[in-house]
């Protein structure tokens, strides 16, 4: 669960995707020297690396965005912590104009039929939310597996927690 | 009729079926009664050009009977006798064994591939006949006609119609190193002729019986969508009867067989009852709550839909008129009651039952409204009446896998079945066959 690292560095690759493809100039260079020349610690400057190139994303995938979001035991309600994630994936939805499925899945436990309303709840919990923010119903396809594709295959509870999730994925 | 007083102690049988089709290993675990009764399967007689009779007829009737619970075989060594014809049955030779009924008869050969099985069963204590009967069986067909005595002899016993000429469907999933497999398959209720009739790389669900036995219908989500599907088990050939945006689920046949009620959930993912005409494809709307209405299921008389519902809070079982209505809401006891399916005498409901936490099968009796709980295990799920409404199957978990058991309806005699298929899951009993 470690989208939010893969934010960050979707969130880096973003703001260099605005940027040029030349090398950019340090424009403000300080003197940036800290402590006593005696000092038994020493500094190291980083220099540049190597420039980064940088394009316009369109990749369909969504680049490095989150793909999953988990729910809690009999719940559909998304967490306030994946609240962003689906925001960034409206956004890019908005942007793209392109087409989403989002898979509803529900852990083991109870009834397998009325484990897919459950799954189906929870994709319509994300699509909701994905439609508040502008997109359009047209772009998104909701399909519930209920427990039938777990990721995580034993019966404990955390298995359980990696089960009742949405799946996104983008279909054009 | 013989009909021991059934005893709450359990007594533990284990019974290897040695099956000599490769693709059938089915080992079956029976907890029965403490005092099955005692009964003779003589080994049939064989009258053909080849050295031995196509099936051991009196072996699959002796494993049926054993299987059940309810009766304990004696062995071959413990005979006094060996007749094949009911005219040399010795009732002393027998009263002195200890068993209380007797089954003799013989296979004789008619053509190349025609032979006729008969056997007659007789009351030791009575020194009667209780039923003798001779029928045209081929080898193709001869272990059914087995299943068919033995169902005579089990209905004469125990005044229980037997099921043992009956199929079961479930579907499978295996693990494999490209991904998952779904298969649906269909076998005699004792695990042997299994027939894979579908299998796919995405989820096959909710497999229903049509009242003829002829066709399953079940839920398919090839190419990543639900549609439901009506497959004739003879051709292979089948045809979609639903594919609208949103769940497509939960089938199952009217009791005349020309309609399914399915649950649909349409764009908005708002899950509820609808009544499909399989002809036309038109559908009707039983159900608007906005809750998750779904595993609709006909009452025996067609009258009612039985449906899980969760308008109150928790999924519990509703019904509605299959004609419309007003649900009516009929169970009450627990957080979680869903997968509802009435027995096919009308008289009990079987549902999944959460029970201090536990997912178990339960049956309500209609009239008196009391609830038993009728498995043991963690995740036990999908319950289905065998045609005689005496016996259940369900799927339940065993070291991580989906495995099959079925219970009588009382509760007393279990019987676990393993097929060696990885994770197995939704049995569904098949109605009786229709030469019945």
């Amino acid at each position: 669960m470690s989208y939010f690292k893969i934010f960050a560095v979707a969130l880096l690759g973003a703001m260099l995707a605005g940027c040029p493809s030349t090398p950019i100039a340090d424009p403000d260079p300080v003197d940036t020297t800290y402590g006593n020349d005696d000092s038994s610690a020493d500094t190291a400057g980083m220099g540049d690396g190597d420039p980064f190139g940088g394009a316009e994303m369109n990749d369909p995938s969504a680049g490095e965005l989150g793909m999953v979001i988990y729910f809690d035991f009999d719940s559909s309600e998304v967490r306030a912590e994946d609240q962003e994630l689906v925001s960034r994936h409206a956004m890019q939805l908005n942007d793209s104009m392109g087409n989403v499925r989002l898979d509803g899945h529900a852990d083991e436990r109870g009834s397998r039929e009325y484990n897919i309303g459950l799954g189906e709840r929870r994709a319509q919990a994300v699509r909701q939310m994905l439609m508040i923010q502008g997109v359009s119903a047209s772009q998104i396809q909701t399909v519930s597996f209920g427990e039938e594709q777990p990721v995580a295959m034993g019966s404990s509870e955390s298995d359980y927690a990696e089960n009742r999730r949405v799946e996104i994925t983008y279909t054009n | 009729m013989i009909r021991k007083p059934i005893s709450k102690i359990r007594a533990v049988v284990v019974l290897a079926m040695l099956s000599g089709l490769a693709q059938a290993d089915l080992v079956i675990d029976v907890q029965g009664v403490s005092q099955p009764t005692p009964v003779a399967i003589v080994p049939f007689g064989w009258e053909g050009s080849s050295p031995a009779m196509p099936v051991d007829v009196a072996k699959v009737i002796q494993s049926d009977l054993k299987r059940s619970g309810r009766f304990a075989p004696i062995d071959e060594a413990k005979m006094l006798q060996k007749p094949t014809d009911g005219a040399d049955v010795d009732f002393q030779d027998w009263g002195f064994v200890g068993v209380e009924a007797v089954v003799v008869g013989k296979v004789i050969q008619t053509g190349d591939d025609t032979f006729t099985l008969q056997f007659q069963l007789f009351d030791t204590f009575q020194r009667r006949q209780l039923v003798g009967y001779r029928m045209t069986a081929t080898r193709n067909n001869m272990r059914g006609a087995a299943h068919r005595a033995a169902d005579m002899i089990y209905e004469k016993l125990t005044g229980i119609k037997g099921v043992f000429g009956t199929k079961v469907a479930y579907v499978t999933a295996d693990q494999r190193a490209d991904g998952r497999l779904f298969s649906l398959y269909v076998s005699d209720q004792d695990g042997e002729n299994e027939y894979k009739i579908m299998e796919s790389k995405d989820p096959i669900m909710s497999p229903a019986w049509s009242p003829d036995s002829r066709q399953l219908a079940y839920v398919s989500f090839e190419g990543s969508k639900s549609s439901i599907f009506v497959q004739t088990l003879r051709s292979g050939n089948r045809f979609q009867v639903s594919n609208k945006p949103g769940i497509n689920g939960a089938p199952s046949f009217s009791p005349d067989g020309r309609k399914l009620v399915v649950t649909l959930g349409g764009i908005d993912g708002n899950p509820d009852i609808y009544i499909l005409d399989i002809t036309s494809r038109e559908s009707r709307r039983l159900t608007t709550h906005r809750a998750i209405d779904t595993e609709g299921t006909w009452s025996p008389d067609g009258r009612y839909i039985y449906f899980t519902s969760d308008r109150s809070g928790g999924p519990q079982i509703y019904r509605i008129p299959a004609s419309g209505g007003t649900p009516e809401r009929i169970t009450f006891e627990g957080s979680y009651n869903a997968r509802p399916r009435l027995s096919p005498d009308g008289t009990r409901l079987a549902m999944v039952h959460n029970d201090r936490g536990n997912y178990r099968i339960a049956v309500m009796n209609l009239e008196r409204k009391d609830l038993l709980v009728l498995s043991t295990g963690r995740q036990d799920e999908s319950p289905s009446f065998a045609p005689n409404s005496d016996i259940l199957i369900y799927a339940t978990r065993q070291d991580g896998d989906g495995v099959l058991e079925s219970v009588s309806a009382d509760g007393l005699i279990r019987q676990k079945m393993a097929s060696g298929r990885g994770d197995v899951r939704e049995p569904v009993w098949s109605p009786f066959p229709r030469f019945q």
